[in-house]
C-alpha cells in the first residue's frame, strides 16, 4: 500500500473524528484571509471570521478572535461562502440511466404539484460528497416535470455528511412553461397558459374552503427533517370540493400556498416571449412570488423583467440556439441583465444538475472572462461569486441565514488553494453549519488505488 | 436544453424499431462487381473541395507559444505566410514582405484546437427531431453508413466552437446506439455551403464502434441481439469474420459497409471505439487483433486509468473528458484524475468533447485535468497538456503531418489567446485556419453568421 493511501486514510479518520465531535460548543477563528462575504463586495483583505455554535459571529478587516477560540491562519488565502447552487437536482440521482437511483421525476405518479422531494433527497450519493470537495456547501433541489406543468416542490439542502441535508422543505414550486411546459400540458403553451389558471383558480378556492394555508418553509432553525411537520395541508383538510376540478385533492392543496404567495414558484421559460407570458401572470395572481429558471433571452427584455421585480437563476453559458425558445441565447445574458438591474443567479437546469454542481465555479469564472471579449457583457469577479452563492441565498429568501458570511449565518465557509473560481483551485478545508467536513469519496479512493494500474502483490481488491 | 449530445444520443436514440434482419454483411453473388460507379479510378467519392481562403501574411511576437508536441517558448514569434506556419522561435524572427505584425504581449498562441469527438452537424442545434441525423441504429452494425451524408453545414455550432474554443479541424462522427455506427468526417472548421467544402484534404476516414451499454441496451430493448455484452462481442466477430471473407474472396457483389470494414482491415481508416469501462476495453483489444484491425482510439474511456499499462503497450489513445461522470452504469467510476495517470503510465492521451458545449472549452477540460494530475503529485508541464487537444488528437486522426503542432510546412491552423489558455478567463482572440483570419474578437465582421441564424434575435452578437 502505498503512502499517499495511508495518510488519505488519516486525513479521512480525521475528518470522522471532526464529524462526530460535538459541533455546538466549538469556536473557531479563520484569520489571515482574502475573505468574500458573498455579497458582490470587494475581498477584504487579511480579513477574520469567526464561527461559534455553527454560525458567523464576525466577519471582517479588524475582529477580535475570542479567547480560546481555535486559530485557522489562511495565509492570505481565499475564504469564502460555500458555494449554494442555484439549480440543482443533487441527491435525487445516483446513476441517471439506473432508474432505481434516479428519483428527479415521475412518469407514472397520479400526482405533480404535490410531490414533494424532501423525503427522496439521499445524502450519501455520491454527487454529495463529489460537490462538497468541491465547496458546495448548499444547494437549490427541485423535481422534473413529468405529468403536468407542475413538477412539485422542491427543497434547500446543505451538502453535509450527515443524515440530515434538508435545510427547507417545501421550500418552492417548480413549474415548466416554455417548450417543455407546452409538451406537458398536452400540446401547446397555449394549454400550458390555461392549465395554469385553473391549477391556480382551484388553488384558490380550495384555500377559502378548506382555510389551508402554510406549507412551504415550515422547518425552524436546528431541526431535522424528522422534526418538521408533515405537511399539514395534505391531512387535515377534508374540505368539500365541486365536482368539476381537474386537480387531485393533494395537488390542489399544494397550490394554494402557491396561489397566496407562501411558497415562492420557480418557472422554467427561455424565450423573451414565453418570460414575459409568464411575468403576466401576476396580473391574475398578484400573490405569486416568481422566479424565472433558465432564462435564455432575457436579455431581450431585461427591462421588463427588472420592472416586474421577478428574480433569476439563469444558466451562465447558454449560447447556442438549442432550440428554437433559445435563439438569442448569448453567455453575455447574465451580465446583460444584471445590469438593466435584474436580481440573477447562476443555476443548471439542465445541465448535469444531478452531478455536476462542481461547474459552478467554472460557469462562474467564465462569466468574469466575458469581460475581456469586445462586445461581451460579464461580470466582475466579485459579481460572479456572488451569483453563486449570496445572491442565490438571497432569490431563495434566506440571504439572511445562507450564502453570506455575515454574522448571524450559517457557519458554511470554504478555504481555497487559490483563486475559487480558476480551473486550478480547489477546496483544502469545508465547513457546513461550521462542521469541518471530509473530502473524500469514491473518485478519491478510485484514484488511490489505481495511482499504479499494476497489480502488486495482491490484486488491486485488496487496496484501500 | 443543455444536455449533452452524447448523453441524449445514448439515452434518447432507441427509437424507431425498422426490422432488418440480415445485418450489413455480404449476401453471396456470383458477379463479381467493382466499385458499381462512375468515377474514374483513383477518384475518391464526395471529395473534398475544401480551398483554404486567402490568408495576408502574420507574424505574432512577443507571444507565449505552446507549440502543441509539448514545448513552450516564452517570447517567441510565429510567422505564417502562404496558408502555412512558416517559422516558430523567438522574438526575432524575420517577416516576410508586408507582413501584419501582432504584438502578442501577454498573450498565448497554440496550434488550432482538435476536437476528435464531436456531432456537430448530425446532431446540429436547434436539436430538433427533424436535425437528429447522427446515428443509423436500425441496425446493430451499420458499416455502410458514412457520417459526411448526415452533416448539416449550417450549425451554429461550429462558429461557437471556433469564437469560444479554438477549434480549427474536429472529427464528426456517427452516434453510439450500434457496435458499428458507420465511417466519420474529418473537416475544417470552416462554414461552407456544401459539406465537400468543409472536408480536410488528405484526411483518412475514421469508423465509429461502440461497445458496453448502448448497443445492447438499444437493440435488447427491441427484442433482438445484441442484448448483452456477450450479445455484443458475438455480433462484433461474426461481421469482422465475414468482412475478412468479403475482403480475401474477391468473387462477391460490391457492398458498401465491406467496403468501409475491409477499409479498417487494411489499416486505411482508424478505428474509434466508443468504450467505457476497462475490462470492456481489454477485451475490445483481443477481439481487434484475433479480427486484425488496430484501435486507434477508445473514446470516452471513463476507466483508461485502470489499465494505462495495456493502452500504452497497444499504442491506443484515450480520448476522454476531465471529469464527467455517474450518466450511466458504465460511467460510475469516472476520475478526473484519469488523463493525468495515463499520461504518468506513458499512454496517449486526448481530451475531447461530444457535445456542443464541451467543444467550447476544451482547453479548460484539460485545464481541469492537469491541475487534478498535479494536486495528486503527478508533474504535467502546461504544454503538455496542451498536447492533449493538438498533436494528440491530430495524430488519432492521422493528419498530424497537416496540422496539430506549429512547426515549419504545416497548416496555419492558429489560435491567439488573450491570456493563458489554461485560465478560465481565457478566450481566443484570433483564430485563422490555412493562414486566413476566420475570427476576430476584435471584428465582429469576422465572426461567422450560418444561414440558420441569419436574420434570427442574436444573429452576429458575440456568443
Amino acid at each position: 500500500m502505498s503512502a499517499p493511501t495511508t495518510s488519505l486514510r488519516a486525513a479521512l479518520l480525521a475528518g470522522l473524528a471532526i464529524a462526530a465531535a460535538p459541533l455546538a460548543a466549538q469556536t473557531y477563528a479563520i484569520t489571515g484571509a482574502k475573505l468574500i462575504t458573498g455579497d458582490g463586495s470587494a475581498p477584504i483583505e487579511n480579513g477574520t471570521i469567526v464561527i461559534q455554535n455553527g454560525k458567523v459571529v464576525a466577519a471582517g478587516s479588524s475582529v477580535a478572535v475570542p479567547a480560546g477560540a481555535e486559530r485557522i491562519d489562511a495565509g492570505g488565502k481565499y475564504v469564502t461562502p460555500g458555494i449554494f447552487a442555484g439549480f440543482s437536482r443533487v441527491g435525487l440521482v445516483e446513476v441517471d440511466a439506473v432508474s432505481g437511483t434516479n428519483d428527479t421525476q415521475a412518469n407514472s405518479s397520479p400526482f405533480n404539484a404535490s410531490i414533494d422531494v424532501a423525503p427522496a433527497i439521499n445524502p450519501t450519493d455520491t454527487a454529495f460528497s463529489v460537490s462538497r470537495a468541491a465547496g458546495v456547501t448548499r444547494a437549490v433541489v427541485s423535481p422534473d416535470a413529468a405529468t403536468s406543468i407542475f413538477a412539485g416542490q422542491g427543497a434547500l439542502v446543505d451538502l453535509g455528511e450527515d443524515f440530515d441535508a434538508v435545510t427547507i422543505p417545501r421550500a418552492f414550486q417548480f413549474a415548466e412553461m416554455g417548450e417543455r411546459g407546452a409538451r406537458e400540458a398536452g400540446g401547446s403553451r397555449a394549454a400550458a397558459h390555461t392549465l395554469f389558471r385553473n391549477a391556480l383558480r382551484e388553488a384558490r378556492d380550495f384555500g377559502n374552503r378548506a382555510n389551508v394555508r402554510g406549507g412551504g418553509a415550515a422547518q425552524s432553525e436546528g431541526q431535522r427533517l424528522s422534526d418538521v411537520s408533515p405537511d399539514l395541508r395534505m391531512l387535515e383538510s377534508n374540505a368539500d370540493r365541486p365536482q368539476d376540478v381537474l386537480l387531485t385533492r393533494f395537488d390542489a392543496a399544494a397550490l394554494v400556498p402557491v396561489v397566496q404567495g407562501q411558497q415562492r414558484l420557480l418557472v422554467h421559460v427561455e424565450s423573451a416571449n414565453d418570460i414575459l407570458r409568464t411575468l403576466d401572470l401576476k396580473k391574475e395572481f398578484p400573490n405569486l412570488r416568481l422566479v424565472l429558471v433558465g432564462a435564455s433571452e432575457g436579455w431581450r427584455v431585461a427591462n421588463r423583467i427588472a420592472a416586474s421585480g421577478v428574480p433569476v437563476i439563469a444558466s451562465a453559458l447558454n449560447d447556442l440556439p438549442a432550440s428554437f425558445e433559445q435563439l438569442a441565447a448569448t453567455q453575455s445574458n447574465i451580465g446583460r441583465m444584471r445590469d438593466a438591474g435584474v436580481k440573477v443567479a447562476i443555476g443548471m437546469i439542465d445541465d448535469n444538475d444531478a452531478h455536476q454542481l462542481r461547474y459552478a465555479s467554472q460557469y462562474a469564472g467564465n462569466l468574469v472572462g466575458l469581460q475581456k471579449v469586445p462586445g461581451a457583457t460579464g461580470l466582475t469577479w466579485d459579481e460572479a461569486f456572488a451569483a453563486i452563492s449570496g445572491d442565490v441565498a438571497d432569490i431563495m429568501g434566506v440571504g439572511d441565514r445562507y450564502g453570506h458570511l455575515r454574522v448571524g449565518a450559517a457557519g458554511d465557509v470554504v478555504l481555497w488553494s487559490g483563486d475559487p473560481l480558476e480551473l486550478s483551485s480547489t477546496p483544502e478545508r469545508v465547513w457546513i453549519d461550521g462542521v469541518e467536513q471530509s473530502l473524500d469519496n469514491r473518485q478519491a479512493r478510485l484514484r488511490e488505488r489505481y495511482r499504479t494500474p499494476q497489480e502488486g502483490v495482491l490484486p488491486k481488491a485488496y487496496e484501500r | 436544453m443543455k444536455s449533452t449530445t452524447g448523453i441524449a444520443a445514448a439515452l434518447l436514440i432507441a427509437l424507431g424499431g425498422c426490422a432488418n434482419t440480415g445485418g450489413s454483411t455480404a449476401s453471396a453473388s456470383s458477379k463479381a462487381d467493382k466499385q458499381p460507379t462512375a468515377l474514374a479510378a483513383g477518384e475518391a467519392p464526395f471529395a473534398s473541395t475544401y480551398r483554404a481562403y486567402p490568408s495576408t501574411p502574420t507574424v505574432v511576437r512577443n507571444v507565449v507559444i505552446y507549440d502543441g508536441e509539448g514545448a513552450r517558448i516564452d517570447n517567441g514569434s510565429v510567422v505564417m505566410s502562404g496558408g502555412e506556419i512558416l517559422a516558430v522561435g523567438d522574438g526575432n524572427l524575420a517577416a516576410p514582405a508586408g507582413a501584419i505584425e501582432i504584438d502578442g504581449t501577454g498573450k498565448f498562441v497554440t496550434p488550432g484546437i482538435i476536437d476528435v469527438h464531436s456531432h456537430l452537424g448530425v446532431y446540429p442545434s436547434p436539436g430538433v427531431q427533424a436535425h437528429s441525423d447522427g446515428n443509423e441504429a436500425t441496425d446493430p452494425t451499420t458499416p455502410d453508413v458514412w457520417a459526411e451524408h448526415s452533416v448539416w453545414p449550417q450549425d451554429p455550432g461550429f462558429s461557437r466552437a471556433m469564437a469560444n474554443g479554438g477549434i480549427t479541424s474536429l472529427q464528426i462522427l456517427p452516434g453510439s446506439a450500434n457496435l458499428m455506427g458507420g465511417r466519420s468526417v474529418t473537416l475544417k472548421n470552416v462554414y461552407s455551403r456544401t459539406v465537400q467544402g468543409m472536408k480536410f484534404p488528405g484526411a483518412p476516414y475514421g469508423f465509429k464502434m461502440a461497445c458496453g451499454e448502448n448497443p445492447k441496451r438499444v437493440y435488447g430493448g427491441r427484442g433482438r441481439k445484441p442484448s448483452t455484452r456477450m450479445g455484443n462481442f458475438a455480433v462484433n466477430r461474426q461481421t469482422w469474420a465475414d468482412a475478412r471473407a468479403y475482403r480475401d474472396n474477391k468473387d462477391h457483389k460490391y457492398d458498401l459497409g465491406n467496403e468501409t470494414l475491409s477499409g479498417v482491415l487494411d489499416g486505411k481508416i482508424l478505428v474509434h471505439n466508443h468504450c467505457y469501462r476497462a475490462d470492456e476495453m481489454a477485451q475490445v483489444i483481443d477481439m481487434a487483433k484475433e479480427a486484425g484491425y488496430k484501435i486507434t482510439a477508445f473514446h470516452h474511456a471513463v476507466e483508461s486509468y485502470k489499465i494505462g499499462d495495456l493502452l500504452r503497450e497497444n499504442d491506443i489513445c484515450s480520448a476522454i473528458w476531465a471529469d464527467w461522470w455517474g450518466f450511466k452504469m458504465e460511467a460510475y467510476d469516472a476520475i478526473p484524475e484519469n488523463a493525468a495517470i495515463l499520461q504518468n503510465t506513458g499512454a496517449c492521451v486526448i481530451i475531447h468533447s461530444d457535445d456542443e458545449n464541451g467543444i467550447q472549452r476544451l482547453n479548460q477540460e484539460a485545464a481541469k485535468a492537469l491541475a487534478d494530475g498535479r494536486r495528486m503529485g503527478i508533474q504535467i508541464s502546461d504544454a503538455q497538456a496542451i498536447r492533449w487537444l493538438t498533436y494528440n488528437a491530430a495524430k488519432a486522426l492521422g493528419i498530424e503531418d497537416k496540422t496539430g503542432s506549429l512547426k515549419p510546412g504545416k497548416m496555419a491552423d492558429v489560435v491567439l489567446w488573450n491570456g493563458d489558455p489554461l485560465s478560465v478567463y481565457s478566450r481566443p482572440e484570433k483564430v485563422w485556419v490555412d493562414g486566413a483570419l476566420l475570427y476576430d474578437a476584435d471584428d465582429p465582421a469576422r465572426r461567422a453568421v450560418s444561414d440558420f441564424e441569419l436574420g434570427q434575435p442574436g444573429a452576429g452578437d458575440v456568443k
